[in-house]
């Protein structure tokens, strides 16, 4: 028997814990805030952006890095677009004044 | 910088992207909540560009995607966000096929060559979900945006073929798995983005909130997938918290249409097209209607009036004038709130959006399972630009196509308003008894110009 985790066993906990935790925090969002739940996940989905950007990262600009510097861009959309939309839908969410 | 350090800070924004999603627990707590998104999208991506070259090139595409998505951001209207949900969608599954295309192409760049057998079947699973998310994502976007027709598209055999084809992507993928190479690698991917198209197509409008959730979550796996691929936790857990996020919106509006999953992905009545009950059977049965003057008079006798909006109030631009007609009500002491089902809007929570845009309190603004024990004591109740979510069938008629389905429960109330434009049925295709109760009131007309005639004699 070896003694080093394999790094695939790693990520398979990770992913099961942060499926988990995602679960519970989800189900205690409110109904009203569906949609920005939405629009934030899009945003935080545009973390592909960090996978996109290791693709662009050597310093030989070839296929690889192109195709990197095409996903950054996109990816970037999300992140902007999605932080944003989010913060413009819940700057609306108000009490009432009077 | 060192791989520790790098994965520390990944830890720190992980924990952000959690506090951003439990923020929105509450709209008091949501705009922290995002602030922690931003910080955390900000802190990975920063760590991140310390371990690559290329600084100038990154940082050109940020610039450019941000200032686009910044300007959609701005741009976009309440009423468009699914679309704008769905073609976001689409661009992350695009980004990640082309990350992992990328990863294939030059492994070094991650730390991963020589590529394992793991390796490669990770790459393949992020690789598929992201095409099937993009192609499928797109035909979302067409469909919500009105590009595409929304009645579903069927031919023969169609299940049948989908099979097929997902057998064939997955045999290529086992291909690439041994032999490494482009060919079967690139046939998979295309089979894959025709299968998201093909997968989508058949599903009627009604349904795409369940397909906007369920391509939100796929985008997460997507993200998560590749984050296997290149051993990056960072990517693990934003995808699974973002795949977990749309699968519980999934089934949270798979419950409130009373359809299965699998009922709706296979397609069914979403299209309204005729496949349950004819529109034309419907009886000629007599109704009681009124003017707009009678409304205002009957609501603002009331203590209590209840609105329950659907999304015809939105198609008619009339949530403004909705709660101008509210503050006059409240005005006049009134107890005036709001009841929402789930599949009010066009996706999950949309109308709260809308009521909040036409600057509704959301403590006026309650969701269905919290008001729904309050109509029986409720003097007025006022449905506008709603149909089968006020439909008592669900309840009562075992052989109504939405018998079991949640809804609202406005035949309770001692009086019921209806705002609508004809006798027309809704998505269901299905005729109201609602309307024909003794104590409705049907108000004819056009939902904004109704809602201002009410307003203007609530003023007399």
């Amino acid at each position: 028997m070896s003694s080093a985790v394999d790094p695939v066993i790693i990520n398979l906990t990770v992913f099961v814990l942060a499926v988990v935790v995602g679960y519970h925090v989800v189900w205690n969002v409110t109904p009203a805030l569906h949609t920005p739940l939405m629009a934030v996940t899009n945003a935080i989905s545009g973390i592909i952006i960090v996978g996109a950007m290791l693709a662009a990262g050597p310093e030989q600009l070839d296929a690889g890095t192109v195709m990197g510097l095409i996903a950054v861009m996109l990816a970037a959309v999300n992140v902007f677009g999605g932080f944003l939309v989010t913060q413009r839908m819940l700057s609306m969410f108000k009490k009432k004044s009077k | 910088m060192s791989a520790n350090f790098v994965a520390l800070a990944y830890l720190v924004a992980a924990v952000l992207f959690i506090l951003a999603l439990k923020g929105l627990s509450s709209p008091i707590s949501a705009r922290r909540g995002n602030m922690f998104g931003m910080i955390g999208m900000t802190i990975a991506v920063l760590t991140t560009l310390t371990i690559t070259q290329n600084l100038i090139y990154i940082a050109l595409a940020i610039i450019v995607g941000g200032a686009v998505g910044a300007v959609v951001a701005r741009r976009i209207q309440m009423t468009a966000m699914p679309e704008l949900v769905a073609a976001m969608h689409s661009l992350v599954g695009l980004a990640a096929v082309l990350v992992a295309m990328s990863a294939f192409y030059n492994p070094v760049a991650y730390g991963i060559s020589p590529l394992h057998a793991s390796n490669l079947i990770e790459l393949f699973i992020g690789t598929f979900v992201g095409a099937i998310t993009f192609t499928g994502s797109i035909i979302a976007f067409g469909k919500l945006s009105g590009k595409l027709g929304s009645k579903p598209l069927h031919f023969a055999g169609q299940h049948w073929f989908n099979l097929f084809l997902g057998v064939v992507m997955i045999a290529f993928g086992i291909m690439f798995i041994f032999t490494e190479s482009w060919t079967p690698f690139l046939i998979m991917i295309a089979l894959a983005l025709l299968l998201g198209v093909l997968l989508i197509m058949p599903i009627g409008g009604a349904d795409m909130p369940v397909v906007v959730s369920m391509l939100n979550s796929y985008s997460g796996w997507a993200a998560a997938g590749i984050g296997f691929t290149l051993n990056n936790n960072m990517l693990i857990i934003a995808g699974s918290l973002v795949g977990s996020s749309g699968a519980i919106l999934s089934y949270i509006m798979c419950k409130a249409m009373n359809r299965s999953f699998f009922n709706v992905i296979l397609g069914g009545f979403g299209g309204g097209d005729g496949e349950v009950g004819g529109a034309g059977e419907v009886e000629q049965r007599p109704v009681r209607s009124g003017s707009a003057d009678d409304a205002a008079f009957l609501m603002g006798n009331a203590d209590s009036v209840i609105i329950v909006p659907g999304y015809g109030l939105a198609v008619a631009r009339a949530q403004h004038a909705i709660n101008e007609m509210a503050e006059h009500l409240i005005g006049k002491g009134v107890k005036v709130r709001y009841a929402i089902h789930p599949v009010a809007g066009r996706m999950p929570g949309h109308m709260n959006v809308l009521l909040a845009e036409a600057e509704v309190p959301y403590d006026q603004v309650l969701e269905m399972d919290e008001i729904n024990n309050e109509f029986a004591d409720t003097d007025v109740v006022l449905v506008i630009g709603a149909n089968d979510v006020v439909n008592p069938a669900a309840k009562t008629d075992p052989n109504s196509p939405i018998y079991g389905m949640p809804i609202i429960d406005a035949h309770k109330a001692r009086t019921i308003l209806v705002v609508k434009r004809s006798m027309a049925v809704g998505y269901a295709g299905l005729d109201n008894d609602l309307f024909y109760l003794d104590k409705t009131m049907m108000v004819f007309g056009d939902a904004k110009k109704v809602v201002e005639d009410i307003i203007k004699s609530l003023q007399h």
